[in-house]
């Protein structure tokens, strides 16, 4: 077990399609969190950055983007980029520079503002990149991975498209309570059903639309935040980042195919089972003692699949799970209390980050009408492109 | 006026009719498979590394989840806008011998209401666009006993 690392502040720009810069959305939510803090930029000794891939440079590097918006004061700059767990990364290199004595409290920010349709490779004439080759060869867009994940969910495990329905219809109710969310609409299954085919069996209701936004994270140690007057801040008790194991033999994106697990056994458990498995171990807490959970939702039927990832029960029963009401508010393990990527679309190196600030809210009792009652302990899951992926457990 | 044909990717097939296959590389250590093909180094990392040579991969495996793009992917996908869109099948195909699954487009005709988990289908050559200079190839997944 690490140490823990104290959450002192967090803030968003709410999700949308606002049409505006990306600094625009991360330095409003790092002014929030900031004032949440109850901080001044200029007390920040270090800020990192996660980074949109739509921004020119990596987010025009983003740390120091944001820096400069904010105003230059000399603060130990850092930018990372890690697709979608790029936020979660960003609050992992926080949070080793804490722990290190490298910085007393560190910002963290990521921000997005995402085209309109299908998210597509940077230009240009590139066979050698996976993401590239995936759509020139089979303009295999992400709705067609979340569409194989499904299909083989129901052939494998008996979940049927109504099923994944009855995820987009929990999570936008969740999502009509939280004022940061982009859609705050109740949807009924009978609407994700007459919503138009995507990529077969999922519908444009069952998957995540792109959004822009922001949020930010203000990070401290322990000692800090107890001479800053927080005597019992959320703290964030691990951090997950751990790649795939040879083979990994779950089709992933943006791969065409999967390793060969013809010359040597696969583990046990698959990519995303890692992913939690490592965090449950920093933190040494089990899936039993969550009160709740935010999960990378892509897809109405991935949700699905992180509860079995989670461990949250065993493989084939999530669909089980969500028809007892477990998963839902009231119920003994709410996932996407936020309302979920259903709720917000996705904007990339943002999203992590504010699976964070939701864990932060509900411990300090502060989500309003959408608050897990008796919040102790938390988690996320995050997986993005190229064998990234991620999972933060905080505690109050 | 006559077109070349070409294949999409180098290297990644070969052959025609019966002897088309998908062509991978194999690690003469550890006799792992790499499809795409890996040209680099062994992948494996309890592999001492050995020389990674051609392996040309089964022509038939069995159907691990299929899909259908109802939307116009975007470039670098190559479509004519003029045309109105028709949705094609994509089949993640799980080789046997090689132990790992191969993602393809369908061929031509067949739909996701053809296709079932756990299907048998076979590799076949197809055409993925043609422009003014060439038919570019490619490999799709055709099941098997459908004849085109």
């Amino acid at each position: 077990m690490t140490d823990d690392v104290a959450v002192l502040g967090a803030g968003m720009h709410p999700w949308g399609k606002w049409g505006r810069n990306f600094v625009e959305y991360g330095v409003a939510a790092a002014r929030v969190a900031l004032a949440d803090a109850g901080l001044e930029w200029r007390d920040i000794g270090s800020i990192v950055g996660a980074d949109t891939v739509r921004g020119g440079y990596p987010g025009y590097v983003a740390g120091a983007t944001f820096a400069k918006a904010l105003g230059w004061q000399g603060a130990r700059v850092a930018s990372v980029y890690a697709a979608c767990a790029s936020g979660a990364q960003a609050v992992n290199t926080a949070r080793a520079q804490i722990l290190s004595g490298l910085a007393d409290v560190v910002l963290v920010v990521g921000a997005d503002a995402a085209p309109k349709g299908f998210f597509r490779p940077a230009g240009g004439d590139r066979p050698d990149d996976p993401d590239w080759l995936r759509f020139r060869v089979l303009g295999a867009t992400n709705p067609t991975y979340f569409g194989l994940y499904a299909r083989r969910r129901m052939a494998v495990h008996g979940d049927t498209p109504e099923d994944f329905a009855q995820v987009k219809v929990k999570n936008s109710a969740l999502g009509a309570l939280n004022p940061n969310a982009r859609y705050r609409k109740a949807v009924t299954a009978d609407e994700v059903a007459a919503s138009a085919v995507v990529a077969d069996p999922l519908r444009l209701l069952d998957i995540c639309a792109t959004s822009d936004g922001g949020a930010a994270l203000v990070l401290s140690g322990m000692d800090f935040a107890r001479r800053h007057g927080v005597a019992d801040p959320v703290r964030i008790r691990a951090v997950s980042t751990v790649t795939p194991r040879y083979p990994n033999t779950v089709l992933d994106l943006p791969d065409i195919a999967t390793d060969s697990a013809a010359a040597v056994q696969p583990a046990a458990e698959t990519f995303r089972e890692s992913i939690a498995r490592a965090a449950y171990e920093e933190a040494g807490v089990g899936p039993e003692d969550l009160s709740f959970a935010e999960v990378y939702d892509l897809s109405t039927a991935l949700e699905l699949q992180w509860y079995e990832d989670l461990g949250l029960c065993g493989e084939g029963e999530a669909a089980k799970l969500l028809r007892e009401g477990t998963t839902t508010l009231g119920g003994r393990i709410p996932v996407n209390a936020s309302g979920g990527l259903a709720s917000f679309g996705e904007a990339v190196p943002a999203q992590a980050i504010a699976q964070v600030c939701e864990l932060t809210w509900q411990l300090r009792g502060a989500a309003g009408d959408r608050q897990v009652a008796g919040a102790r302990v938390g988690i996320t899951a995050n997986q993005g492109l190229f064998g990234h992926g991620s999972a933060v457990v905080a505690v109050r | 006026m006559s077109r070349t044909r070409t294949p999409v990717v180098a290297g990644w097939f070969a052959g025609d009719g019966e002897d088309f296959r998908l062509i991978g590389t194999r690690c003469s250590a550890c006799t792992s498979v790499f499809f795409p093909r890996e040209d680099g180094s062994c992948r494996n990392p309890g592999c001492p590394g050995g020389e990674l040579e051609k392996v040309a991969l089964s022509r038939r495996g069995r159907v691990w989840s299929f899909t259908d793009s109802r939307y116009r992917p975007p470039s670098p996908y190559v479509t004519d806008p003029e045309l109105p869109w028709e949705p094609y099948t994509l089949i993640a195909v799980e080789l046997e011998s090689e132990r790992l699954v191969v993602l393809g487009q369908a061929a031509p005709g067949v739909t996701v209401a053809d296709l079932t988990v756990g299907m048998e289908v076979e590799v076949v050559l197809g055409v993925l666009h043609e422009d003014a200079e060439a038919t570019w190839t490619t490999w799709q997944w055709r099941p098997t006993g459908v004849t085109a």
